[in-house]
């Protein structure tokens, strides 16, 4: 099988200090992958590094056996809910549409099929009712269903997202992580920067253990062994499998 | 632009070399406050301070009708306590970024003193002219008593900031770390204020009002090329800002009616030009040459990378 | 058309270019770019007087607008190598705007620039510089220059609509959707430093400051939608424009200090009184806001 994505050699700094250093690793389709690591493993920066969005001191990205500009309308991107200015002149439906810009394209206005489009999305992460709500007005969970509707509108064969998860409420959690296991079984690719180590397993079918370089990857049954996290994560992981049985 | 350049002919006057003391002072003291501001993230602030204080300049002139420094120093920091004020008003009680509300304090109170400006140009007339000087500086024309005032407010700047020289680095490095040492940050933070904007309205009649936040901005930059430690970077501040002070003043006595501000700007420029080149910390000259040692290493990295990364 | 209707006119021309714009620049986080290139665009100016000895016309808008980007670029520049950006805007433009004004003052000066008159405009004069158009007739040429750069402006903000938006809200986004980030950043300052220079010669920097953050914050107050913000920011431009303008003949002082005043109070009433972001309303209601 064709992987939806390959990383070869990748390194990466950041101002001085390199937090990429020789990332390897294979992704197929259709699977849920968690990249998991402790804070600084570079989590965030791997992502940014494959979608071009920092640069890179060497290796290379391979998406769908072909560059990463000839396939960008395939791949979708959920950023962090604090990297924008959450009091921006704009609505959630507006949002959501916004993933629909590449599509529309240049000197285009959308149209009444964008916004049904986008209507769509919305009500599928149950969020049809707050459509015209200005978005700093929606509540922390909220905001991160609106960034996952704009996901969905993009239509993309691989997804990444970086900590959909945190701060969100439980109904947000069921519901994001509901959208993203149909995804995967419509075949879709999706990758998440996900911090909460209890819930790997329930969750992800896949993980990367990932601590400045790809300490295993695999499916979760496998690599999410006690032992591999330990190395991921040196002395610093108080283990709360203990403590939650 | 008045009778002032004409007393500074002389180089060698007394009043020069008073001139040039005090200059060599303030800069000292504003090179220091600009380091401060820096690490408050706060640099342009400085900028909406000082075009703030052009509404105080004015009203202070316009109760005496004659131009008296210290009345004009007091409108001065009492209008640009007022924007810095409005600033935080405006930025922590409504949506407003501290970005677009700096700029709206600097140019609505820039506005109001260019109106004021032409309105008690117009009652006062001819006496107005000394006020011109305020938006670009002119060193030279103050006259003995100004140096006295401007020197004595500049060395209180100094020694506020010397005493508590401790305090001022955890206040500015971490304040909530400071104030679980039980140093006030209230106390700290209008502290703080009071003296830059006592550094800000003293150098104003020297430098003028649209460019005197130069001389707390760039001297603090240039001076983070060249090291890594706090006190340092104060130093080298201190001494640039003291540096560019003096060596524009001496400039604009060359040309008749030259203004201060922008020479000492240029000057200040300089010598940041010389840090950004030659700076030991991030400075071009240095950075190359470790670009080329990093990717020397990143090669040979590349051929037993394998080994070094699992073991 | 009277003299105080050309001058309302060539305000308001002002008013409108500078608060469409402005309501980018706010969303964006620039307010004190727009600061520094409005006064760097004046060595744009000079060296562009420097070489071709002529003041005003095409040279002056291309000196502008290499001048605006020559300053955007530096200040990216040094921020990529560890400056803080506000460090950097302030370190660029002061040296710039400082050798303009050294130049002005050693090498032009007394010619046709005065620092002055770049400083605060002289809108004063601008009805009596005429030039005469096909089909109109004779009308000032500000006016026509300030109506090219509003047509400009409009074509520029309404063709790249929701370019613009999604580059302002959401960069990372906006890039992996393939629009070209950066690239919309610099064609934003050459439409900062065409709308600054354009303005410049009628109303001077300052109140080019003033017209380009103040209305467009305080249309930030009414309003959580960008297209209405976009007409509240512009109206506003005008109206303070109108309103300086009747300041300054009742009090006989600065026209464009007056102007640059009023987008103040315009600013104030609705940081004040906003139904939806004001003190008052949230005095009133205070549990409301999120």
């Amino acid at each position: 099988m064709l992987p939806a994505l390959s990383v070869n050699g990748l390194s990466a700094s950041y101002q001085k200090n390199k937090v990429l250093d020789d990332v390897n690793f294979d992704v197929n389709p259709g699977t849920l992958t968690s990249i998991v690591g402790p804070n600084g493993a570079g989590k965030s920066t791997l992502l940014k590094v494959m979608l071009d969005l920092h640069p890179k001191l060497s290796g290379s990205v391979s998406y769908f056996d072909s560059t990463y500009y000839k396939v960008k309308s395939r791949v979708g991107y959920v950023p962090q809910r604090g990297s924008v200015d959450w009091d921006f002149p704009t609505n959630a439906l507006d949002v959501v549409m916004m993933g629909l810009y590449g599509q529309i394209g240049w000197l285009r206005w959308p149209k009444r099929i964008h916004r049904e489009k986008a209507m769509n999305a919305l009500d599928k992460m149950g969020m049809a009712d707050y459509a015209g709500r200005q978005i700093s007005q929606l509540s922390g969970g909220q905001q991160q269903r609106v960034f996952l509707a704009r996901a969905l509108v993009q239509d993309a064969d691989l997804y990444f997202l970086d900590e959909p998860l945190a701060g969100v409420d439980a109904a947000t959690e069921r519901a994001i992580m509901d959208t993203l296991k149909t995804l995967k079984s419509n075949g879709r690719t999706v990758m998440v920067v996900h911090h909460d180590l209890q819930t790997v397993e329930d969750y992800f079918d896949h993980v990367l253990l990932l601590n400045r370089t790809v300490v295993a990857n695999g499916s979760t049954n496998e690599i999410f062994t006690k032992e591999n996290i330990f190395r991921t994560y040196g002395g610093s992981l108080r283990w709360m499998g203990e403590k939650s049985g | 632009m008045d009778g002032g350049e004409i007393r500074m002919t002389n180089l060698l006057s007394h009043n020069a070399q008073w001139v040039l003391l005090s200059m060599l002072i303030l800069g000292m003291a504003a090179g220091i406050m600009g380091c401060f501001a820096y690490w408050k993230r706060q640099s342009l602030m400085s900028d909406a301070l000082s075009h703030a204080a052009l509404p105080g300049v004015v009203i202070g002139f316009a109760i005496l009708g004659v131009k008296n420094l210290p009345v004009m120093i007091a409108g001065a920091a009492a209008s640009a306590l007022l924007g810095a004020l409005l600033i935080q008003w405006i930025r922590s009680s409504s949506r407003v970024k501290e970005d677009a509300a700096m700029g709206i304090v600097l140019s609505v109170f820039f506005g109001l003193g260019i109106m004021l400006l032409t309105f008690v140009g117009r009652m006062a007339g001819a006496s107005q002219s000394g006020l011109d000087s305020f938006i670009f500086g002119q060193a030279a024309s103050m006259v003995r008593k100004d140096v006295f005032t401007m020197t004595g407010l500049a060395l209180l700047v100094l020694f506020v900031a010397i005493i508590a020289f401790k305090e001022w680095k955890l206040f500015l490095f971490d304040p909530h770390f400071a104030k679980g040492l039980g140093l006030s940050s209230r106390w700290m933070n209008s502290v703080y204020l009071a003296i830059l904007v006592l550094v800000i309205v003293i150098g104003i009649q020297a430098v003028g009002v649209i460019l005197m936040a130069a001389l707390l901005i760039i001297p603090a930059v240039s001076a983070r090329y060249w090291t890594n430690s706090f006190k340092w970077m104060v130093v080298l501040s201190a001494l640039f800002g003291g540096g560019a002070g003096m060596a524009g003043t001496l400039i604009s006595t060359f040309g008749k009616g030259w203004p201060t501000g922008p020479f000492i700007v240029i000057a200040a420029s300089s010598l940041f030009m010389v840090s950004l080149a030659f700076g030991l910390r991030k400075g071009l000259l240095l950075m190359f040459l470790q670009q080329r040692a990093q990717k020397k290493q990143l090669g040979q990295q590349l051929s037993n990378q394998s080994v070094l990364e699992r073991g | 058309m009277s003299y105080t209707g050309w001058i309302l006119l060539t305000a308001s021309l002002v008013g409108l270019s500078c608060g469409f714009i402005g309501v980018l620049l706010i969303l964006r986080r620039m307010a004190m770019m727009a600061d520094a290139i409005s006064h760097t665009v004046l060595i744009g100016i000079v060296v562009a007087f420097l070489v071709t000895r002529e003041l005003g016309g095409v040279h002056m808008l291309i000196g502008a607008i290499a001048a605006g980007l020559l300053t955007a670029v530096l200040v990216q520049w040094f921020h990529s190598r560890g400056v803080q950006q506000e460090a950097s805007i302030g370190v660029v433009f002061t040296t710039l705007f400082a050798v303009g004004v050294v130049l002005i003052a050693t090498e032009v000066g007394n010619v046709h620039l005065d620092v002055k008159h770049t400083l605060m405009g002289e809108i004063t004069f601008i009805p009596w510089e005429k030039i005469e158009l096909p089909w109109v007739g004779a009308i000032p040429e500000a006016v026509f220059i300030l109506f090219l750069v509003l047509l400009v402006v409009l074509v520029t903000i309404l063709a790249f609509y929701k370019e613009w938006k999604i580059t302002s809200f959401d960069p990372a986004l906006a890039a992996s959707l393939g629009i070209p980030v950066l690239l919309m950043h610099y064609v934003f300052m050459s439409l900062v430093s065409v709308t600054t220079v354009a303005a410049f010669d009628a109303v001077g920097a300052i109140m080019v400051v003033a017209m380009l953050i103040t209305p467009a914050a305080a249309a930030y107050l009414w309003t959580d939608r960008l297209s209405i913000m976009l007409l509240l920011s512009g109206s506003f431009g005008v109206l303070s424009a109108i309103m300086g303008y009747y300041i300054a003949a009742w009090l006989d002082t600065s026209i464009s200090g007056s102007m640059a005043f009023s987008t103040g109070i315009v600013f104030m009433i609705s940081f004040l009184c906003s139904p939806k972001h004001g003190i008052l309303a949230k005095s009133i209601r205070p549990s409301m806001s999120a």
